[in-house]
Parts: structure tokens; C-alpha cells; sequence
């Protein structure tokens, strides 16, 4: 959903609504919203901070403290390259650069066509099978550079509509 | 006839084109009219297999693998869905690996917490029961608390998530605290590089860990548990949540359990990617809804845990491992193992290996011979030569060291830790002063900051190190990083600050090795 739309802060309120009564709800909270628009927008902050009897700050130093949390809208895709070790013994490293060098962009960056947003990560369990990454909630072993390329040339077809 | 068929759907299977595999399976079945039931199962974890197919037959299951999407074809072509010990033409499929059980891999291992995996439909609940499922927890629903808690104490169960420390004595301190709202709080926050056991666990088993942390309750009086899962993990978190709604929907969770009248309510919670998370104190923060700060200890979480009420907090193999102890007795567990490493652990063979997998053996075996018997070698070809054993804040071994037995004191007498029991193999192309530097960019990256030697000794240990290898007063500046480790691991609370000095230090004792050898041979021409 469109963070900028009318409905945008309605359906904040219901996430909220929905799950305020969970002990420790704020982490499910956000992930909720984030699940929703891609990210959490700025306008969710005081009213998740009304709900839950905080600050804004305090809801800010929770999301900042987590990786998994984004204050920004991304690419329309988020690839994430494994940066531990069990992938770096098995060519992480090299994976790394190339996924930069390609997409043109540093960790935390989005690509010039705003398709794929580039992010590290520590570790995805596939640790037999590196390097990883993961395209959304999708993980993918064994990527060569090559494969890598395949990979996002698939990101960037368009998908045609029939009419 | 109808044909079973049986096809991973965990994270290493899907990684590796396993869901195309399944499509092309279905189409090829509808288009040669062959009538096939396919279960989706989890990984037996032989995961260079992965994809594996396996078909049931009357002699067990027969395997075939590494199976790609284009391989479907010629696997119908050879007939497969009819293998059998008479029909030639499967057994000379390329692919074709015999039957599953007497595969060497496999065959080798001594499985109890890994028994059921890949070998049931992880949420079905009748084929759980049909592989011994809640048999744990029938008889504990016949114990009195404290009888549950001395089979935990007697089988000699330590934590698996890392420090452990005895799972009975945990429980113990949790009973003993007078009623009031008590937690059970599963840590499936497996963090670190080089393991998957949990996750394994979790997709091929996880009515296990319902039914270890159902008993927990059942032991300290609590009615609510909570699952802590990191959120690089999307298909635990499916298979997770699928299991939990069956055991739901038959009374092995919820109200009146089994017909009893006691009760336990169980959810996953999802993490955000941190690292410190793993650690219990900040992942009771987290569940609260808060920063992952490390809490001071004392008051210990058994006492003073989940929203300041008494908690276990256990790892997924812990509870993993206690309806097997419930059924079958303390000793049949404590038989396994040695010393006072008792029972089983699951090894993780990872990195730069040909056969990466879990392997769970008795503690003992020595990581020579553990690697000897399963990794095949490298990947690359080239010849092992650091291998980094529990995690990113684990030591980095060299070949005198593979002899040590893999059991948690053996460990500990030469300066490493078995952990969560993760192998991560290097080859010889491995620059260390690289890893040490990475060790301390990674401590950078995920300490949580309450500390201060964590917090600002790991930027400076980057910068140290970078020094060293640049040449920079690399003698003086050796005896700095040594100095700053030092303060790092007495004065840290947790082990993000007081344990990443062991690969940082252990990395630079082979670094300098390394470079000594360098010298010495080019003095020597």
C-alpha cells in the first residue's frame, strides 16, 4: 500500500488496533506496517507512540535499532548479500563487489531505476550452500556472479499486462 | 497406483530451484498419466543432496539427487516413480542414490534430536504421533513437576545454544519460584555464521520444539511461550506457524491439553535482524518491545525473566531434545557422550566443503575425524586450512589443533568454544589478519552499545588491525590490539564484547605464523 495515500493512516490505526493488546506489541507492530508499505512511514511514529504511551523518540530508538526496520522507501526489490563467514569462505566476498559493481550503488543504496534497493546481511542459515543472498523472502544459494546477473535480469524485466 | 513422493520444502531445498523442481514434477506426472502423492518434508540436511527426491517403496525410501528442474524428464523417462530393486532402468539413473537410509552420510550419524527430520511431514500432526511424537508429553502429564525436572537434571541436558549451561537447573530455579505468571521463551535466534541446526530443526521437526517447550511448562507452572525467531528465517517462520496452528487445532496446545486440565499458549515472534538478539537478556528486551540492550545479571531471567516474571529461556535443540529424554528415560540419553558433555550434539558442517550438512554424533569425535568422514573436501580443491568452530565469535583452529575431541571442556582447555556446534571451513586462500579485522567490523556492526570496550574497542580493533597490515609499527601495535582485547573481554557483560577477541586473537597468532613462514622461505632463497 501507498504510505502517501488517504487510506495510508486509517490502515496504520487498524494494524495498531489489531495488535496493541499483544504483551510487547510494538515489534509486531512494525513489522505489520513495514509488512504493509515496504517501510515505516514517518506519519506512523506518534500516532504507534500515542497507542503505545510513548515518545516518538522512543519509538525512533526502537526502529533504529534494528536492521530488519526501514524509515525509507526502497527499491521495489530488496537483495541482501550474506557478509559471514560461512559465505566468505565460499566466495562472498567477491559476490559483494560485483553485486555493487553491477547495480551501481553502496550497501543501503537504491538503483537509479528505484527497482532493487542493495543491503548486507549476517547470515541467512543456508551456511552449506554460500554464497546467499535473499530477494525479498526469497533466499537463493550458491550464486555465482553469473548467477547473480540472471537473478536481477529477472528483477528487471517488466512484466507485461494483457489487456 | 498411487506413488509417494517426498520433497524438501525447507530453506536449502527452496534456495536451490527446489519449488521449480515440484512444478515440473506435478506437470510431468499429469502429462504421463503417473499417480503420485507428493509430501513436502523438511531436509534430512545432506544439503549437497538438496534437492532430494525421494520415492517410497516396499524396501523403504529410495533416493535420487541433486535433482534440478531439468532433471524431472529423464527421471520420468527412466521410470522413477517405480523404482525398485527390479527396475533397472531408475537404478542407472544418474541420479539415482539408493536408499536413503544407507546412504554413508546419514548412516553414520547417531540421530535422537534429528530422528523425525526429513523423514515426516513436519505438520502433520498423525505422522508426528506415528514417529513417537507427544509420547514425551503423555508421560510427563502423568509427572509431578519436580519429577520432569529431575529427568531433565538426570539426562545431563546443557544448553545448545552455546554457554551450556544445565537445562535441569534452569527449570529447577523457575519451579521453585512460587506460582505466579511464568514464561517458556524458545531462542531461535540463530545468529550465528556457519550454523542452521535450529532452522533445520524448526522446518523438518518443529512439533518437537512445540512438544519440548509444552513439557518445560508443564515442569515450571508456566501458560504462555513464546518463540523468538530472527527474521532472516521466512520459511521457519511458515512452517512454524503452520505446525503451531495443528497442534492447536488437536489439543496439543491451547486449553485443557490433552484432555487435561492444564494449559499452554504458544507464538512466534518475529526478531529484526540484531545479532545481540541471540543473547538472552537483550532478546527479553526485544520481546518486551524494546532496544536489544543487554540486561545486567543478577536478577538471573529464570527469576526476574519476560516482563520481570520468572522465564526459561532455552535454545530450539535444548527443547529439541527433551521429549526424547520424557519418553525414553535420562539414561538412555546420558549413555551418549562423554564426560560431562552428555548426549548428542548436532554438528554443522559449513564454508568451503564439498558435503556441507548436520551430522549429529555423540560428543567426542575429533573435528579431523569429523571432517575426514563427511566434508569430502573442499569445494575450491584446494587443502583446509583454518577452520572457525561456534560462530562468528568462535577461534579460528589450525591443522594442530583439528585433533581436539568436540566436547564443550576439551574446547574451553585450548582457548575455543564448541558453541552452537557451527564448523566453518577455509582454504588455504584465506587471508586472517582479514578475518580478525572482520570479527571486529562484525562486533562494530551488532554490538548493542551499553557496553563501552564493545561498543567503541571494536572500532578501534578495526583500525589496529588495519595498521598491522599496512606495516604501521606492526609490533607495538600487536601488543595494543592484545591490550584492547583483553579489556574487551574482561569488562564486556555479555559475549558480543567478551568473546569476539577469540577469533581476533586466534586469527593473528596464524596470521603472524603465516607470515613468518613467508619470511623464513624467502630468506631461505
Amino acid at each position: 500500500m501507498d504510505a502517501t495515500s488517504a487510506r495510508a493512516n486509517e490502515k496504520i490505526q487498524e494494524i495498531i488496533a489489531e495488535l496493541i493488546d499483544k504483551p510487547g506489541a510494538l515489534l509486531p507492530i512494525l513489522h505489520e506496517i513495514q509488512h504493509t508499505f515496504g517501510y515505516i512511514p514517518a506519519q506512523a511514529i506518534p500516532t504507534i507512540g500515542d497507542a503505545l504511551k510513548q515518545t516518538a523518540a522512543e519509538i525512533h530508538g526502537v526502529i533504529s535499532f534494528y536492521r530488519h526496520f526501514h524509515t525509507s522507501k526502497g527499491g521495489s526489490h530488496r537483495i541482501e548479500v550474506c557478509r559471514a563467514e560461512a559465505c566468505q569462505a565460499r566466495g562472498a566476498r567477491a559476490l559483494e563487489s560485483h553485486a555493487k559493481k553491477t547495480l551501481q550503488v553502496e550497501y543501503h543504496q537504491t538503483t537509479a531505476d528505484r527497482n532493487i534497493t542493495l543491503d548486507p546481511v549476517y547470515c541467512l542459515g543456508n551456511c552449506a550452500c554460500g554464497p546467499n543472498i535473499r530477494i525479498d523472502d526469497d533466499i537463493i544459494g550458491r550464486v555465482s556472479p553469473e548467477k547473480f546477473d540472471r537473478l536481477v535480469d529477472g528483477l528487471n524485466t517488466v512484466s507485461l499486462q494483457i489487456q | 497406483m498411487t506413488t509417494t513422493i517426498y520433497l524438501p520444502r525447507d530453506t536449502t531445498t527452496l534456495s536451490l530451484d527446489g519449488e521449480q523442481v515440484a512444478t515440473n514434477l506435478a506437470i510431468a506426472a499429469a502429462r504421463t498419466g503417473t499417480d503420485i502423492k507428493l509430501v513436502r518434508n523438511g531436509s534430512r540436511g545432506m544439503f549437497w543432496l538438496e534437492p532430494l527426491l525421494e520415492v517410497q517403496t516396499d524396501h523403504g525410501r529410495i533416493a535420487f539427487g541433486p535433482v534440478q528442474p531439468e532433471d524431472i524428464d529423464s527421471l520420468f523417462d527412466a521410470d522413477f516413480a517405480n523404482a525398485n530393486f527390479d527396475t533397472p532402468s531408475a537404478q542407472q539413473h544418474p541420479l539415482y542414490l539408493g536408499l536413503t537410509e544407507e546412504i554413508p552420510y546419514l548412516k553414520k550419524q547417531q540421530r535422537l534430536s534429528f530422528a523425525r527430520a526429513g523423514v515426516i511431514d513436519p505438520i502433520d500432526i498423525d505422522d508426528y504421533i506415528k514417529h513417537d511424537g507427544f509420547k514425551g508429553l503423555a508421560k510427563s502429564l502423568q509427572l509431578s513437576a519436580q519429577a520432569i525436572v529431575d529427568e531433565i537434571k538426570d539426562s545431563g541436558l546443557r544448553g545448545r545454544g552455546g554457554a551450556a549451561f544445565p537445562t535441569g537447573i534452569k527449570w529447577q530455579t523457575v519451579l521453585n519460584c512460587p506460582p505466579q505468571q511464568k514464561y517458556i521463551v524458545c531462542n531461535a535466534d540463530e545468529g550465528d555464521s556457519g550454523t542452521f541446526a535450529d532452522r533445520l530443526l524448526m522446518e523438518a521437526d518443529p512439533l518437537s520444539l512445540v512438544e519440548g517447550m509444552t513439557i518445560a511448562a508443564l515442569a515450571v507452572g508456566a501458560t504462555q511461550g513464546y518463540i523468538y525467531l530472527r527474521s532472516e528465517y521466512p520459511q521457519a517462520h511458515i512452517i512454524l506457524n503452520e505446525a503451531i496452528a495443528n497442534a492447536y487445532a488437536n489439543n496439543f496446545l491451547g486449553d485443557n491439553l490433552c484432555g487435561s486440565d492444564r494449559s499452554f499458549h504458544l507464538e512466534v515472534r518475529l526478531g529484526a535482524g540484531a545479532y545481540i538478539c541471540g543473547e538472552e537478556t537483550s532478546l527479553l528486551e526485544s520481546l518486551e518491545g524494546k532496544r536489544g540492550l543487554v540486561r545486567s545479571k543478577p536478577p538471573l531471567p529464570a527469576i526476574e525473566g519476560l516482563f520481570g516474571q520468572p522465564t526459561v529461556v532455552n535454545n530450539v535443540l535444548s527443547f529439541g531434545a527433551v521429549p526424547h529424554i520424557l519418553s525414553d528415560g535420562a539414561k538412555v540419553y546420558a549413555d551418549y557422550g562423554m564426560g560431562r558433555s552428555k548426549g548428542t550434539l548436532p554438528f554443522q558442517i559449513a564454508g568451503n566443503v564439498n558435503r556441507g550438512g548436520l551430522v549429529e554424533l555423540a560428543f567426542g569425535t575429533s573435528l579431523q575425524q569429523l571432517l575426514n568422514d563427511f566434508a569430502e573436501g573442499t569445494v575450491s580443491g584446494r587443502p583446509m586450512h583454518s577452520i572457525q568452530v561456534g560462530g562468528p565469535l568462535g577461534a579460528y583452529l589450525t591443522p594442530e589443533q583439528w585433533q581436539t575431541p568436540l566436547d564443550y571442556e576439551s574446547f574451553a582447555a585450548i582457548g575455543a568454544v564448541l558453541g552452537h556446534g557451527g564448523i566453518v571451513v577455509f582454504d588455504d586462500t584465506v587471508d586472517l589478519a582479514e578475518q580478525a579485522s572482520f570479527s571486529m567490523e562484525f562486533c562494530v556492526e551488532e554490538s548493542c552499545g551499553k557496553c563501552t570496550p564493545c561498543r567503541i574497542g571494536s572500532v578501534r580493533g578495526v583500525e589496529v588491525i588495519e595498521k598491522i597490515r599496512n606495516g604501521d609499527n606492526p609490533e607495538q601495535n600487536l601488543e595494543l590490539l592484545d591490550d584492547l582485547c583483553e579489556t574487551m573481554i574482561d569488562m564486556s557483560l555479555c559475549a558480543m564484547g567478551g568473546m569476539t577477541p577469540f577469533p581476533v586473537q586466534s586469527a593473528m597468532k596464524a596470521y603472524r605464523a603465516q607470515l613468518s613462514d613467508q619470511q623464513q622461505s624467502v630468506k631461505g632463497h
